[in-house]
């Protein structure tokens, strides 16, 4: 088990066939029930990319190139299970269906912006959808999954906690105190880290990621370490499974490397030209998740291209509608909820200073 | 002289201490090669090298603690936080070491480091990019909080602030860092082009810690602000008016007590203006030294304009943010006494 944190694993080989031991011999409809979430999230980022830039909100971020992560996790661990997220794995929440209207109106923080006008467009929360609360600071929910799953463990619930972290983010101490108390508490947790090899403009080796690896860094906290081809739908699902099955068994938490490339920039604030390369991402040696997993049906005799790109074409209106039931409602700045919900949910209750300067606003 | 933005200026005093002083190193998060994700430090590592200029790993309280020991070594170390709200990981670092190394070491050990970092709102940033945490290090014995409000300030601030042997919290207002913001957010934006005030020497030059500038004489109240709230006020004053003294205090550790003092025993009234939420902000402080200091010279009630009890809302930026016309009415309550 020593060496599976220095090496790869991989399902899918370079001519699209599932191959070797970690195959989790998912069924047709599960592959296309992926490749669909995958292609959604895709469709749903390029889209609403686009909505910045016309100015209808204010941020955003995509997880291009990334799909195959929150989705393949999203599918795989159950309902009862929570995730701790990052930004930039949306796919688990378009692999549960959540209502992408939802989203749109969140993203421009109008009138129906389900978390009430409050939060940074993208960092959602959807808790009925195993989704816990998105900050803007990066790693500070990392231990929060060890102690929801030492709660689990508490009540004697078989629920189990993953929780992701970007690679440039494993330098905060957030990553190593959750996997000191992991360790220590035996907590059924599964801990990613999703390695896109870019923290904005820094790339992996600022994290220390050339002196050794990301899932590596298990072995001195005595835990388990898999280094993972995160473009792989099938390695990330099979990974997932067995960490998520040692979790169940009681044998406590593994960390899971996700090999992977952040394809597009940071955010829309970002522009990547001016650190790496144009065309890196087309070069990137571990390819794209959506047409590994697109090739690999196809091989099956599950797919074609004729499906393919209709499907593409029924999830971008799909989203498009979307879009536009959220602009009829507004865009960011022409609708937002009443700005009471501004004063509301600081406390349960709200105390003396909060009532006296609604009075002052008049509202 | 060179017109500047804020930008340029303060990456103009980074290139002069760099070029002066070999101990000044310049470490944050993209930082280095990219020159920060709001090019402050631009083009210092192309020209001053990897060793001065350079990218650290996403762990404020190991930027901060690395900081500290280099700076302990001698060294005079300017890290940056990429933004204000994230600093609070390396708190420890800031209230338990940088602020006490002097102290507790009877003068052995000390850390002379400059802590920059992007701060204040009115930039739709959300509950995590808009915050104004100078209270919390204000109330830190040991630190010093610098806040420039234009470019000439900010390149003689930040200067004075590295070459202090103290540790420096240095807010830069990111709503001012392309040109003055005054609350006005339905206005076209404004650049810092033709602005006096964006007019910055090349060379080398200080702005002293602990002194506060006159932004505008008046006499019938005065009105302290600091950072993008300077602009802000001085708007509201225009819409109030009434002959208001504006004072940017510049620093609010060390602060210009002398300054305040005898603007408001001059104008029998006080108006604190800040961005931050209000309870246990800044404001109360200054209230309470303008209270003790100037109490028999007050016509009317210190008054306090400042953000909402709430956290930072994204949606209500226009309804959190104080913007002229909310000081405009203090001004005018104060006056009706
Ligand atoms: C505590 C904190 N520090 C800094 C930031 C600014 N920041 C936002 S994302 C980011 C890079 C994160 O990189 P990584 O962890 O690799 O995640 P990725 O974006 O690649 O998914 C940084 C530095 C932040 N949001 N929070
Ligand atoms: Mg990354």
């Amino acid at each position: 088990m020593r060496d599976l944190p220095f090496g790869l694993v991989r399902v899918l080989d370079e001519a699209g066939q599932a191959v070797g031991p970690w195959n989790p011999r998912l069924e047709a409809d599960t592959l296309r029930e992926g490749l669909r979430a995958m292609l959604l999230t895709r469709a749903f980022d390029e889209r609403l990319f686009r909505s910045h830039r016309q100015g209808k909100t204010s941020f955003y971020m995509k997880s291009t190139g990334e799909e195959a992560i929150g989705v393949a996790q999203s599918m795989m661990l159950g309902r009862e299970d929570m995730c701790f997220p990052t930004y930039r794995v949306m796919g688990w929440l378009h692999a549960r269906g959540y209502p992408l209207i939802d989203m749109v109106n969140q993203i421009f923080s109008n009138a129906n912006d389900p978390l009430k006008g409050r939060q940074l467009p993208i960092l959602f929360s959807a808790r009925d959808y195993g989704f816990y609360t998105l900050s803007g600071n990066v790693g500070s929910r990392f231990g929060h999954a060890v102690g929801w799953a030492m709660a689990s463990a508490y009540r004697g619930d078989d629920k189990i906690a993953l929780a992701y972290i970007g690679e440039g983010t494993t330098a905060e101490g957030d990553f190593h105190e959750a996997l000191t108390f992991a360790a220590v508490y035996r907590a059924p947790a599964v801990l990613c880290v999703t390695n896109n090899q870019w923290a904005i403009s820094s790339y992996s080796g600022i994290a220390g990621g050339e002196e050794t690896t990301f899932a590596a860094k298990a072995i001195a906290y005595g835990l388990p370490g898999l280094r993972v081809d995160g473009n792989d739908f099938l390695a990330v699902w099979a990974a997932t499974e067995w960490a998520a099955e040692r979790a169940r068994s009681n044998l406590g938490t593994t960390l899971i490397e996700l090999f992977t490339y952040r394809a597009s920039g940071h955010s829309t604030s970002d522009d990547p030209t001016k650190y790496r390369p144009a065309d890196e991402a087309a070069h990137w040696p571990l390819g794209d998740p959506v047409e590994r997993l697109k090739g690999h049906m196809i091989a099956l005799g599950e797919w074609d291209e004729a499906r393919h790109a209709a499907l593409i074409e029924t999830l971008d209106t799909q989203v498009r509608e979307a879009v536009k039931t959220g602009e009829a409602v507004g865009t960011l700045g022409k609708s937002k909820p009443s700005v009471a919900e501004m004063f509301e949910g600081v406390f349960k209750e709200p105390d003396w200073r909060v009532v006296e300067q609604r009075r002052e606003l008049g509202i | 002289m060179p017109a500047m933005n804020m930008i340029q200026a303060l990456n103009h005093a980074l290139d002069v201490m760099l070029a002066r002083d070999p101990d000044v190193l310049i470490f944050g998060e993209d930082t280095g090669y990219f020159g920060g994700v709001f090019r402050v430090t631009d083009g210092l590592q192309a020209k001053h090298g990897l060793k001065r200029c350079f990218d650290a790993p996403i762990s404020e309280g190991g930027i901060i603690a690395t900081a500290i020991g280099m700076g302990a070594y001698g060294l005079r170390p300017v890290a940056e936080i990429q933004f204000a709200d994230y600093i609070l990981p390396a708190f420890d670092q800031l209230v338990s070491e940088a602020a006490r190394l002097r102290y507790r070491s009877a003068g052995e050990f000390w850390a002379p480091i400059t802590v920059r970092s992007p701060y204040g709102g009115g930039i739709f940033g959300g509950q995590t990019h808009s915050q104004s945490p100078e209270a919390i290090f204000a109330h830190i014995t040991g630190l010093k909080t610098v806040i420039p409000s234009n470019p000439y300030d900010a390149k003689g601030l930040l200067i004075a602030a590295i070459e202090d042997d103290d540790p420096v919290v240095f807010l830069e207002p990111k709503r001012l860092y392309n040109g003055p913001f005054d609350g006005r957010h339905d206005q076209a934006l404004k650049t810092w082009a033709g602005d006096p005030r964006a007019e910055v020497p090349e060379e080398h030059y200080t702005v002293p810690l602990g002194k506060a500038a006159i932004e505008r004489e008046g006499a019938d109240a005065t009105v302290l602000a600091y950072g993008t709230m300077v602009h802000v006020a001085a708007a509201g004053i225009a819409e109030s008016g009434v002959d208001a003294e504006l004072i940017d205090l510049r620093s609010i550790v060390p602060l210009d007590i002398e300054t305040i003092v005898a603007s408001v025993r001059k104008t029998g009234r006080c108006v604190i203006l800040h961005e931050a939420s209000r309870f246990g902000g800044f404001g109360g402080e200054l209230a309470a030294l303008v209270q003790e200091r100037c109490f028999y010279h007050l016509k009317s009630p210190i008054e306090r304009v400042a953000g909402w009890d709430t956290p930072y809302p994204h949606a209500f930026e226009w309804d959190y943010f104080p913007g002229p016309a909310r000081l405009a009415k203090a001004l005018a309550r104060c006056m009706e006494r």
